[in-house]
């Protein structure tokens, strides 16, 4: 049995567990403990060391998606996460733009540690404040060859999008070298 | 689709890089602690400014430049009636007391003073109103943002802010090719020639520094700007060896990691 993975990161609340949730076959394997800081309690729990969801794809090859902790005090576990991983995907709350600027910060961190292809979902683009694909893309400085693709997590065929342009990305990358 | 936060999470120097890059149309309003701010763009471009319940008609702009006396501008009010800023304008080039160039440089300096103010506030609230103009009846100019956005850098004090936007100085900096972004048109002082004179992958930002005997805050202060405006990116520097590479595939031939990414690939389709 041979098998992937990929790592779905992004800063605190910004929807990664959700994502997974919404493609994994299993109940994703959760590590969410109850939020202690005040600061931080925009939601009730938070993952602490990593989400974990799983597609078979036939009898010998398995996907498995990661996702890291958001807040933090956690990051000792993104370089345990992201080693050998086949690409990424950075999740970006567009209705926060407080959280940006630690998006950015993310994005810079995963590609220190592996320079393999990513792409950045924008979600929550079903909410009235959510910031436009475009914006977000100067808010966060990313290159027009970077994919940046709109997304609302919770919905199967938004994540299957995202997942499927980050494929796409990895085999564009394998002609290349 | 809503433009809006805070102001310590969105600065308004990177408000006016998001309005420029993106050409935006309309306004955005400013709530800070103590009062507020509209200013209007056309296309990315600068058009209009209002700063709380200041007097920002024709009248007032040239009462407070010094134009006109305040006896003048209560004999223009009551002559004026319901005239338009335009009307008005007019009527004062007619009559011989001001010239074209006189209207326009004085309503110029008044927005930019207002702009550059914002530069400051670090504290509020922003929302940006897309297709949202000024008042018909009020004159607009045309101004490039990537000079106003430089002149703005220029006045910031908040080392966090610098660092946040440059933490590394090892990097380097190029020219980005963007339609209309020409340094030739920004208004650079001598400090920032002579660091735009050594942009090349091969330089890295420290290096620029040590040439031109800048320290730290004043190099991170140019490039800022630079890079607010639009003009210039970060770029690995030429010879910065790369990141070691992450682990690759399980199966080491090309064509079965194709293959691999392909059965992902139809997987996920059918799911």
């Amino acid at each position: 049995m041979q098998t992937v993975k990929m790592v779905v990161t992004g800063p605190f609340n910004a929807g990664k567990t959700a994502f997974i949730q919404a493609i994994s076959e299993i109940d994703v394997v959760s590590t969410e403990r109850k939020i202690s800081s005040e600061a931080e309690r925009v939601k009730e729990t938070t993952t602490v060391a990593m989400d974990f969801g799983r597609i078979t794809v036939d009898d010998d090859l398995v996907l498995y998606l990661f996702g890291t902790p958001g807040q933090k005090r956690f990051d000792f576990m993104w370089e345990i996460l992201s080693e050998g991983m086949l690409g990424f995907v950075v999740i970006v709350d567009s209705a926060r733009p407080e959280t940006f600027r630690e998006a950015k910060g993310i994005l810079q961190t995963f590609r220190a540690y592996a320079p393999t292809p990513y792409v950045v979902a924008a979600n929550k683009q079903d909410r009235d404040d959510a910031w436009t694909v475009e914006d977000l893309r100067i808010a966060l400085k990313l290159d027009r060859k970077i994919k940046m693709l709109p997304c609302v997590a919770s919905d199967r065929e938004s994540v299957k999008k995202v997942l499927l342009e980050l494929l796409y990305s990895i085999l564009e990358e394998m002609k290349e070298k | 689709m809503a433009l809006k936060g805070n102001l310590r999470d969105f600065s308004v120097t990177q408000l006016l890089n998001l309005i420029n890059l993106a050409r935006k149309t309309g306004t955005l309003t400013l709530e800070g602690p103590n009062e507020a701010a509209w200013v209007s763009f056309r296309e990315g471009k600068l058009i209009f400014a209002q700063l709380g319940n200041e007097d920002g008609t024709l009248t007032g702009i040239l009462l407070k430049s010094g134009k006109i006396t305040a006896k003048q501008a209560q004999l223009i009010k009551s002559h004026a009636g319901e005239k338009s800023d335009q009307e008005l304008g007019l009527m004062l080039i007619n009559a011989g007391y001001l010239n074209q160039h006189d209207i326009l440089a004085n309503i110029r300096q008044y927005i930019l003073d207002i702009v550059y103010r914002l530069f400051t506030w670090i504290e509020g609230y922003f929302r940006f109103d897309a297709d949202v103009l000024p008042p018909d009846d009020r004159i607009t100019i045309r101004l490039d943002l990537e000079n106003v956005i430089m002149e703005g850098s220029r006045r910031i004090r908040e080392w966090e802010q610098l660092q946040e936007e440059i933490p590394n100085l090892d990097m380097a900096l190029n020219f980005v090719d963007r339609p209309g972004a020409n340094i030739r048109d920004v208004n650079l002082n001598v400090q920032e020639w002579k660091v735009v004179s050594y942009i090349n992958p091969k330089n890295t930002i420290r290096q620029i520094a040590k040439t031109n005997r800048m320290n730290d805050l004043e190099i991170r202060r140019i490039v800022y700007g630079l890079l607010q405006a639009g003009l210039v990116e970060v770029v690995r520097p030429v010879g910065m060896p790369l990141p070691p590479q992450a682990r690759q595939l399980p199966p080491v031939n090309k064509e079965q990691q194709a293959s691999l990414v392909n059965r992902l690939i139809n997987r996920i389709r059918s799911l």
